[in-house]
């Protein structure tokens, strides 16, 4: 017996003690029909070869352990950016529950959605009566001051029209006639979450320039000296937004973040719990239409909703998720010109600082490969920092990332020495990265958790930057743009290469030599 | 200090039945109606709950359950590590499921097992306009090349599939019979079918049925010569070891354990189970199906258990070792004898600080009321519980054997609901999930999450009821609880707030 009642053993310890592995090495022996060990041997070493790698690439039908995830996650992102405002996801309820988890899980806060739970007769007959029930008890439950409907594949695959669905459900009085309730279809089968994000907030906006979904007249835009900002899909939305406002702030720009989940996904335990917090104010949303210019933070999070801003009359701008000293100037200087804002002595402090840990530290990361998976604008933002720090982002992929995507990431490469020997893989997985990273191996990769596999499966040590983070608390609360981010970003990686280092040199008598108190 | 304490049962009784008419005032009329139904005070000497359950959650209401596809390839099937289990249609579903669940198993990732990986056929719009069984079949392929050591192969189906028409079913048999009997296990598990995850978990033992131990051969040998203490561990997902905390007990009194269901299980442990003398079932709702078809078929008996806490743990193991000789009977009595003094020394050291503390718990399966025995051992209180897919079988054994007079019982509890009742009821602690667990935390309320174990466990057995007394304590006595009030600001009396 090992357990211990004055010293709890968990199941780190407790399974490693001799009873359990001899239960356990008798239950593979006896009863799991194990294969040979030499057998998994071989094949092990075989998955690491470049002939295992010709045939991973080759597959054209089966998907292991994608960076991505489907619309209706990026729907629900969205849609909780603004003020009093629930999410209603329209199709199956196994869907919400999921994605309340997964966030639940990355922000370690409550998410809260809601689902109008359809089931095998909605699938005969359509869930229109789910929208109308639906509806109604949202709105009495927990009183938003907007419900935002998207759909799951289910959905989607039967042709529920969400127009037709919410003006018969308004008919019926589920909710006011001039009650907000904008829509977007979001099926799980085209794009991924950075499409579903794109397309709750193209419904939004439309929803309050346009008309209300032909409820109430079109807004004219009166052009004032504001900008818009839209900041994407993130992880870092609660560290991003607060950065950006921040900046905003020291530059004086009159500004409407459209989509500011950055307090309900991280609200105080002082004893009440917020269902709301935070978010885009309603009047904001449908004021913005009269802003000088919409920036979006993340290009291909915004590919249908800039346009329909400029559309608008609007100047619209797509950066890259910028990381660094050149994105973030180049930013910040755009911030300028459409304002007219200046750029303050304050904010230039702040760079010379960032680049003062630049120099001192880059010697540690000046040449060093990396590979580097996540969402196609992070991918660019982080390839274009590493670049800047002289080091090589190797492998560089998105499971969503498109052609258009490819093209971009390789005229980053072109355009820095650096870039060179670096290669760009779209609309792959991690199971391909596997491959990439045992037959061209790199120094440092650059994920979510999921990359954990992978450091454990070829020794590449993971730098957690990208979304969803479960294993790792907190990170959220701290940008990842802005000077001030780029400097979290760089003390990550510095963390991570100075701890393999000791790592890496911690024998005693062997590699003792290296094991250095200054570095 | 909880308010139920100060009260009679008739004055908790009163409180309770006045509490659910007060949440059921936030609803509209018909929503109120079916609500109702699912909410109720136990009154002591009932034969269930007197709750309404397995019906269709309300659209809107925030419900906590899942779909389907959850309780087959989440619960059931996902946990069998040498196979390999595809989520067949758009990427989001295995992606939100991928390794979530804490099944734990040894074995080489990605050569020999293949537990944590997310295996999809990742949708697109062609394959829903065309049809997706082409892409099966291929996707198939593909893994017999990349992964030639997996021992089948299992189709997961998500909503579209069967909106589509597509006959995963033909593929299945098609590709089995190319590669040579191999096993390959189409399960009809869209989301979209039944009300919650049951329907899931029901399918899938379906299928284990028709496309596994239907498949297996009468004569055939087994591959191990049987013995009259063979045994089976059926419905132990293996939650942070689990089940390896429950085997060792059965082992230790003297039973063999041929097979583990589904936690750190395979294919071929699962094929020899109706070789076991007596299948012994923790999670009722999960796989009472394949251990009703088994004794139907096969003659083996089942029996249900309950390995949380010492007092459970002890009643259980002899309710195991009534099935054999007198030699297991003896093995039962050594193994509660030898464990005694740990158990002594773990509540002696926890039971101080956790004494006349109340829990309300909200969990799936069987832990809605297979829990509250090891919260009595630590002299706890349950004060309210319920389940998110329940069956009435499952109320039924709750009132029978588990709650007390005047608790409140809600069947797949609204957001809402939870929070008022936690609110106006005060407990010292929750037991529920992820979705849940930061709601109750921002209130002031101490929480465990419930099916993961919170990232802990295992709980099952006595090494696990030791970390199970842990956690409780670590998560009631810790300091944070008492700086959640901001000092500076005058507050006459404490209370919990929901969100209005």
């Amino acid at each position: 017996m090992t357990q211990n009642a004055e010293h709890v053993l968990d199941h780190f310890d407790l399974f490693r003690g001799p009873e359990y592995q001899q239960m356990l090495a008798n239950k593979k022996k006896m009863f799991e029909n194990p294969h040979d060990p030499a057998e998994v041997e071989r094949v092990r070493e075989w998955t690491k070869t470049p002939e295992y790698r010709e045939k991973n690439f080759a597959r054209e039908a089966l998907t292991v352990n994608p960076a991505k995830a489907c619309q209706p996650l990026g729907a629900v992102f969205a849609a909780v950016g603004f003020e009093g405002t629930i999410p209603f996801v329209h199709g199956s309820q196994g869907c919400v529950a999921y994605y309340r988890s997964h966030f639940s899980r990355h922000f370690k806060e409550p998410s809260s959605c809601v689902s109008s739970s359809m089931t095998e007769d909605a699938a005969v007959f359509g869930g229109l009566n789910n929208m109308i029930d639906g509806l109604a008890n949202t709105y009495s439950m927990y009183k938003p001051k907007m419900i935002a409907v998207s759909t799951t594949c289910m959905a989607e695959v039967i042709g529920d029209d969400l127009n037709a669905f919410i003006k018969t459900a308004k008919e019926k009085g589920s909710v006011p006639a001039e009650y907000d309730v904008p829509f977007a279809h979001t099926p799980a089968f085209v794009g991924s979450h950075i499409t579903g994000y794109d397309n709750v907030m193209k419904g939004i906006v439309e929803h309050f320039w346009d008309g209300k979904a032909g409820t109430a007249p079109k807004l004219e835009r009166r052009p004032n000296g504001k900008i818009n900002f839209i900041g994407g899909f993130d992880g870092y939305t609660v560290g991003n937004l607060r950065e950006i406002k921040r900046l905003f702030g020291l530059m004086d720009v009159e500004y409407t973040i459209l989509g500011d989940n950055s307090d309900v996904w991280d609200t105080p335990t002082d004893g009440e719990f917020r269902m709301y917090d935070g978010g885009t104010t309603l009047e904001e949303a449908a004021d913005a239409v009269h802003a000088k210019a919409t920036i979006s933070m993340q290009e291909y999070c915004s590919e249908k909703t800039l346009p329909l801003i400029a559309a608008h009359g609007q100047e619209v701008l797509a950066f890259n998720h910028p990381v660094g000293v050149a994105a973030t100037d180049k930013f910040l200087m755009e911030v300028s010109r459409i304002t007219g804002k200046a750029i303050p002595e304050s904010i230039a402090r702040e760079r010379g600082r960032f680049v003062d840990a630049i120099a001192d530290s880059s010697a540690h990361i000046h040449g060093k490969k990396f590979a580097i998976y996540g969402d196609p604008d992070l991918c660019l933002g982080l390839a274009g920092f590493l670049l800047e720090l002289g080091a090589e982002p190797t492998h560089v992929l998105a499971t969503n990332g498109s052609k258009n995507w490819v093209n971009k990431v390789q005229a980053l490469f072109d355009s820095s020495p650096f870039g060179k020997d670096c290669h760009v893989y779209g609309g792959k997985d991690l199971w391909h990265m596997r491959s990439l990273l045992f037959t061209d191996p790199v120094d440092f990769l650059i994920g979510n958790t999921y990359g954990k596999y992978l450091e454990r499966d070829t020794g590449t040590p993971l730098i957690r930057i990208g979304f969803p983070i479960f294993d790792r608390h907190h990170h959220h609360r701290y940008p990842v743009w802005g000077y001030q981010g780029g400097m979290n970003v760089l003390v990550t990686i510095l963390d991570k290469i100075f701890d393999e280092i000791d790592k890496s040199t911690i024998g005693t008598a062997t590699t003792d030599f290296s094991f250095d108190i200054i570095r | 200090m909880s308010l139920v304490k100060t009260q009679s049962i008739a004055e908790i009784k009163a409180r309770n039945k006045e509490l659910i008419d007060e949440v059921l005032l936030i609803y509209p009329e018909k929503t109120a109606k079916r609500r109702a139904k699912h909410l109720n005070v136990h009154e002591a000497g009932k034969s269930d709950c007197g709750v309404k359950s397995n019906l269709k959650s309300i659209p809107g209401v925030m419900t906590i359950r899942g779909c389907a596809y959850a309780g087959s390839k989440g619960v059931v099937w996902g946990p069998v590590k040498d196979m390999i289990h595809i989520s067949h249609g758009p990427v989001g579903c295995g992606q939100y499921s991928w390794a979530s669940r804490r099944s734990y198993y040894i074995g080489t990732t990605g050569v020999d097992t293949f537990v944590t990986m997310q295996f999809t056929s990742d949708f697109q719009e062609n394959d829903i306009v065309f049809g997706g069984d082409k892409k099966l079949s291929k996707v198939m392929d593909e893994i017999e090349v990349l992964f030639p050591l997996n021992r089948g192969i299992t189709v997961q189906s998500e909503c579209p599939i069967g909106l589509i028409g597509d006959d995963i079913e033909a593929v299945s048999k098609a590709k089995s019979k190319q590669y040579e009997g191999k096993t390959i296990v189409p399960v009809r598990c869209e989301g979209f079918r039944g009300v919650s995850q049951s329907l899931g978990h029901h399918i899938a033992n379906d299928a284990i049925r028709d496309w596994i131990l239907d498949k297996v051969p009468a004569d055939v040998a087994p591959k191990f010569e049987p013995s009259p203490y063979d045994v089976a561990i059926i419905g132990d997902y293996n939650i942070g070891g689990d089940a390896w905390s429950s085997r060792i007990l059965l082992e230790e009194m003297g039973l063999r354990v041929i097979a583990q269901w589904s936690g750190d299980g395979t294919l071929a442990e699962m094929e020899a189970t109706p070789k076991a003398k007596l299948n012994v079932l923790h999670c009722y709702r999960s796989m009472n199906y394949i251990s009703r078809h088994m004794e139907e078929k096969y003659g083996i008996p089942w029996v249900e258990y309950n390995f949380f806490g010492p007092s459970k743990i002890a009643e259980s193991l002899r309710k195991i070792a009534s099935f054999f000789d007198d030699k297991i009977k003896e093995g039962a009595e050594r193994v509660i004898a030898q464990y005694q003094p740990l158990m002594d020394a773990v509540i002696a050291k926890y039971r101080p600080r956790l004494e006349g503390k109340t829990v309300m718990l909200f969990v799936g399966g069987l832990r809605p009321r297979h829990v509250i025995g090891a919260y009595e051992d630590l002299g706890m209180e349950v004060v309210g519980t319920g389940y998110e897919f329940g069956h009435n079988d499952d109320y039924q054994r709750t009132a029978q054997h588990d709650v007390k007079d005047g608790t409140l019982i809600y069947d797949d509890v609204t957001g809402y609901e939870f929070e008022k009742f936690v609110e106006t009821m005060q407990p010292d602690l929750v037991g529920s999930g992820i979705k849940e667990k930061y709601v109750f935390q921002k209130m002031g309320v101490p929480f465990r999450q419930m099916h993961s174990w919170d990232y802990s466990g295992p709980y099952h057995g006595y090494d696990g009821f030791a970390i199970f007394a842990r956690d409780m304590d670590m998560a009631i006595n810790a300091p944070v609880w008492k700086m959640a009030k901001v000092p500076w600001k005058l507050e006459p009396a404490p209370v919990l707030m929901a969100a209005e």
